[in-house]
């Protein structure tokens, strides 16, 4: 059974005061999200991250789809109990202390009164605010309504967590532990669907990634699919401090420095870049596969879609 | 009632708390201890007239100010802050929200109005040394001043659902001053002719009949209040609270928050 089912999810919002307009900020989704996964849901600010995500819980109401959720209709207030949320730059009643936060959110998603002091202190100790528990979180900074935020998402032990974009707001071991934890429910049979604009933030840490680009779908797989499906590159390194004209036909990027040449051509050339130095004879010092990261990745995406949306209009 | 709504009513109750809301009982203590004083000079009957008068006055319009405040912002400030997102993604319906919020203020309003009524007594006390029997009529008024509120409470909530707070405030007080000449708009529409006279019928009974809930003035001269009257304001109070929460519920279960 798959832990997500998004089937066709689309929110078209009304914008403007007189003469409303609509403004499409989610074509329709097609996603699935297996059980144990760590998803990670890319796509730079006002991509519609945030939208999927209110559709998912119900904040906003879809213009039309659906989805299922660990199998059952995404609407069902009981499947409520089995999910984790952390919406946002999340914000909480500022006249509470993190524990009274944590025990109402407790008695909500009903977790039972004898469970509940623990399971309290286990998570704030899980998320690094146990010396603050007493205190209310008009005085918290930050990062520690973030960590607040982690806290109540993953208080009723749920076995699917949404989290929008975890990681703002937290300095570099903050992110660092929030990956970290992420990992953890990972272990625990979790999954965990979160979004970000950082992309070295899911790299690491995703089984999967979804991306999304201004309302739109653009590709969903395994980082190490997705980033292969970019052309390759190769880095050429030769002595010397000329550039033959062979060579600079295949169209390189050449970068010469004392006595060396660096060059970067596509991987498809790559053949043809070593024979021009053999004729030359030229000393081949290194050859080197660039990687291309998602940052890349995404990169061309986006030239790419905006080049289509474009030539189109 | 659903253990929701109960732990929803209470943490409303608690950040009224928390917020100083029962702050205004320091003003209030203040007008009335005041009021005692400055009419301790005339003769017991008029001094005991002026502290019911004005006591029972002030803990209505004292109510009304803060059921409107409050109640506005009840679900608007929850939207505006976004602390609904992690209750409403919980297994939390939205009516229950929406009752929830309505209890707790009530809850508040009740506790308020006591602490109120304790000062009308004391001050009572003071000016006429003891009680009498027929001071037990100002339970009675006091009872319909809360009924009120249960009006005015789910109005708000009406309100605030579909309009901005800066509105809703006004709809709501309007509401309640209109409604306070509920029968006299039941006269004059009694006197107009042809399509008036419908409208104006329509109205006069749409708008809360807070006229019959002031029973203030008669038992401050000591007229005894009719059982007919506490039950009939009891039901219409119910009735009219529940009809105005259930459109506040309607609207907001279709809500997009933003
Ligand atoms: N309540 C709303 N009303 C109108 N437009 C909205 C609303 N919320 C979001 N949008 C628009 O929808 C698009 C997607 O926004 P969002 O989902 O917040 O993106 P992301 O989370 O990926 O940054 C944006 O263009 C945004 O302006
Ligand atoms: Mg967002």
């Amino acid at each position: 059974m798959a832990a997500i089912e998004i089937l066709g999810l689309e929110k078209t919002y009304m914008v403007g005061f007189w003469r409303k307009r609509p403004k499409r900020a989610l074509h329709p989704l097609q996603l699935k999200v297996e059980e144990g996964e760590i998803f990670g849901f890319l796509g730079p600010n006002g991509a519609g991250k945030t939208t999927t995500l209110k559709l998912l819980m119900g904040l906003v109401f879809p213009t039309s789809g659906s989805a299922r959720i660990l199998g059952r209709e995404w609407t069902d207030p009981d499947i409520k109990a089995q999910i984790g949320f952390l919406p946002e730059q999340p914000y909480f009643y500022d006249y509470l202390t993190a524990h009274e936060l944590l025990n109402y959110y407790g008695q909500l998603s009903g977790v039972p009164a004898k469970n509940r002091k623990q399971r309290i202190e286990e998570v704030l100790q899980l998320v690094g605010l146990t010396d603050v528990k007493g205190v209310q979180l008009r005085k918290f900074s930050k990062g520690m309504m973030q960590r607040a935020g982690i806290a109540q998402a993953i208080l009723h032990d749920p076995k699917v967590v949404f989290l929008d974009e975890p990681m703002s707001g937290l300095d570099p071991m903050g992110r660092r532990e929030v990956r970290d934890l992420m990992e953890q429910l990972k272990r625990e049979g979790k999954t965990v669907f979160f979004s970000t604009h950082i992309l070295s933030d899911a790299e690491a840490l995703c089984d999967r990634v979804a991306i999304i680009y201004k309302g739109e779908l653009r590709g969903v797989g395994a980082v190490a699919d997705l980033t292969s499906s970019v052309q390759g590159r190769i880095e050429i390194v030769w002595q010397g401090t000329q550039v033959p004209a062979s060579i600079k036909a295949l169209g390189a990027e050449c970068h010469v420095t004392a006595d060396t040449v660096r060059a970067v051509i596509s991987e498809t050339r790559q053949d043809a870049a070593i024979d021009a130095l053999r004729r030359e004879r030229l000393r081949l010092i290194s050859l080197t596969p660039v990687r291309t990261s998602l940052e890349e990745y995404f990169v061309e995406k986006m030239r790419k879609a905006d080049s289509t949306a474009g030539g189109a209009s | 009632m659903n253990a929701r709504v109960g732990y929803i009513a209470a943490n409303t109750f608690r950040e009224a708390v928390r917020d100083r809301v029962l702050y205004n009982l320091i003003a209030f203590a203040v007008l009335l201890s005041g009021a005692a004083i400055f009419v301790g000079q005339i003769s017991i009957e008029i001094e005991k007239l002026v502290v019911i008068n004005l006591g029972l006055t002030a803990v209505s319009l004292f109510g009304v100010v803060i059921a409107i405040f409050i109640g506005i912002g009840l679900v608007s400030k929850e939207i505006e802050k976004r602390t609904l997102y992690t209750v409403l993604s919980r297994p939390v319906r939205r009516w229950e929200f929406i009752v929830g919020k309505f209890f707790g203020l009530s809850g508040t309003l009740v506790v308020n109005t006591f602490c109120m009524a304790v000062g009308v007594f004391a001050a009572l006390l003071y000016v006429s040394h003891k009680f009498m029997p027929a001071d037990a009529l100002i339970l009675v008024a006091l009872y319909f001043i809360v009924l009120q509120f249960l009006i005015i409470c789910a109005l708000a909530l009406l309100f605030s659902s579909f309009s901005s707070p800066l509105l809703a405030a006004v709809f709501s007080f309007s509401l309640f001053v209109i409604g306070s000449f509920a029968e006299d708009l039941r006269g004059f529409a009694g006197m107009a002719h042809g399509i008036t006279r419908w409208l104006a019928t329509a109205a006069a009974y749409l708008v809360p009949n807070f006229s019959a809930f002031n029973v203030i003035s008669s038992v401050a001269h000591e007229h005894a209040v009719a059982g007919q009257l506490v039950l009939h304001n009891t039901l219409y109070a119910l009735l009219y609270a529940a009809a105005a929460l259930s459109g506040a519920v309607l609207i907001f279960e279709h809500r997009d928050l933003k």
